[in-house]
């Protein structure tokens, strides 16, 4: 690793002024960037470690919306969120125990890894991203693989998901890394049905229309018959094939959709 | 360290850290960038803690921070200000004899070289912490961010099973 500073602020403010330094990065769980800096990927000259404020630690429910704050563990959320099921079910399986202790939702959904488990929650929930500086659409959020809406310094603070009538995460893991092969993330709300797939596509996570108006005609497995997303969209490396992925896609929705019930 | 072309850092931005390690207040001045891992093995001498990967997959230097399960290789020393840690070298019991998941390791051959062993040892003292009487999927998928290289799993999880005071002879663990 290059050398560098670490400075600990205490609120969201400090940590946005801290910031303003364009050589400064957030730090939170540090398990995806703490080997990026070992292998010398990145190379901030100051981390601003997000992990002592308290502002972003919080998990309620307001306004019929479960409002997680951005350093929220995997372990606290999987442990702390019963009001959302399929969300804390997908935390909890997330790495390994180690990691959930460490790893944050923030950090997640700012890395944007095409193969991470959150986006997927936050695409098929129609989650509102909160920054310091504004509100985002998960559907306007992620941008394509590792690349988000989030402006140079700008921090999430919260993730606010609407709570669907029903919902469910089916994950084909990497067997090496944990990561989702290709994981589904399906959503019943009130108005209809959203899908969103991560691990499969090029432009990392993505909804699935066709297979979300199906779905909100008809609420079941039968109702994805004949379904298909294009196998030319999903990425091609040693772990699975285009045509691969595409399948997985289709049969992980219907299993997401029998378990959501 | 190396010179940055262009960056203002030319130095290491060292600071004065304490944590309670096994009980005892330790303090010592650290690069920002030292990990755990390292402040653990190069400033405590306390080796026992192992570094497999340093990448986040193996779980050799899995350590307890304020209680909760972590890999040290994974984590700045700094960011364990005040926090109590616990390692393998505070495991055993006060006359130096094995601690119950220690002796169930050696009962029932959970180890071969041992590298792996302070990491499984403290994966599953978290384990047990939480969940007293674990199932054996549940200890399987407890263990899955620790790797062992020597003993095929088997005896690992008899081991885990043995210290949590179930019958062994229950499980296939195959
Ligand atoms: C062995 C292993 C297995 C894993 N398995 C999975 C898995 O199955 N599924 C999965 O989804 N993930 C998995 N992960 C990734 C894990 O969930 C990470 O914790 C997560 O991707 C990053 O969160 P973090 O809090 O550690 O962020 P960090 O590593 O600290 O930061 C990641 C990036 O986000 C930025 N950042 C952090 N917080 C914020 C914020 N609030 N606002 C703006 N930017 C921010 C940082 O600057 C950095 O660029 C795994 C990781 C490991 C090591
Ligand atoms: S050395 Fe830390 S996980 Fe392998
Ligand atoms: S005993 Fe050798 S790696 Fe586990």
């Amino acid at each position: 690793m290059y050398p560098f500073e670490i400075t600990s602020p205490l609120t969201i403010a400090a940590a946005v002024e801290a910031l303003e330094n364009e050589e400064a990065q957030p730090l939170a769980g540090g398990q995806t960037l703490i080997p990026t800096l070992k292998a010398r990927l990145a190379m901030p000259e100051v981390l601003v470690s997000l992990t002592g404020i308290k502002e972003l630690q919080s998990i309620a429910v307001r306004d019929g919306q479960l409002c997680v704050g951005a350093g929220v563990t995997h372990a606290n959320l999987a442990k702390q969120t019963a009001q959302y099921p399929a969300l804390a079910a997908l935390a909890a399986d997330i790495g390994d125990p180690a990691v959930r202790n460490r790893g944050t939702i923030g950090g997640s959904l700012a890395n944007n890894d095409p193969a991470a488990c959150y986006p997927a929650a936050a695409l098929a929930s129609g989650a509102t991203i909160v920054t310091n500086a504004r509100t985002i659409a998960a559907d306007d959020y992620f941008v394509g693989m590792f690349e988000t809406a989030l402006d140079e310094g700008e921090i999430i603070t919260e993730v606010r998901f609407p709570l669907p009538q029903a919902a469910h995460y089916a994950k084909f893991a990497q067997p090496a890394s944990r990561f989702a092969l290709v994981g589904v993330f399906v959503a019943r709300f009130a108005d209809g049905v959203r899908v969103a797939v991560t691990g499969a596509s090029e432009e990392g996570v993505f909804r699935w229309t066709d297979a979300e108006g199906a779905l909100s005609q008809a609420f079941s497995a039968q109702a994805l018959d004949g379904l298909t997303v294009p196998a030319e969209d999903m990425m091609d490396d040693i772990h699975g094939t285009p045509d691969y992925r595409a399948h997985l896609v289709a049969v992980l929705t219907k299993r997401a959709v029998v378990a959501a019930g | 360290m190396p010179h940055i072309e262009g960056s203002s850092v030319t130095e290491e931005t060292m600071t004065q850290i304490s944590m309670v390690v096994n009980g005892t207040a330790m303090t010592g001045d650290v690069a920002d960038q030292t990990l755990l891992v390292d402040f653990l093995r190069d400033d405590l001498r306390l080796t026992g803690t192992h570094v497999g990967c340093d990448t986040s997959q193996c779980g050799a230097c899995l350590v307890h921070v304020n209680g909760l399960a972590v890999k040290s290789c994974t984590m700045f020393a700094r960011e364990a200000q005040d926090a109590e840690v616990a390692t393998i070298e505070g495991q055993a019991m006060a006359d130096g004899q094995l601690n119950a998941i220690q002796q169930a390791f050696q009962t029932h051959h959970g180890l071969q070289c041992g590298f792996c062993t302070p990491g499984m040892i403290m994966a599953t003292a978290a384990l047990l912490q939480d969940n007293p009487k674990p199932t054996e999927d549940q200890i399987r998928n407890y263990l899955e961010g620790n790797f062992c290289r020597c003993t095929g799993y088997h005896n690992i999880v008899r081991a885990v099973f043995a210290a949590s005071g179930q019958d062994v002879s229950l499980i296939a663990a195959e």
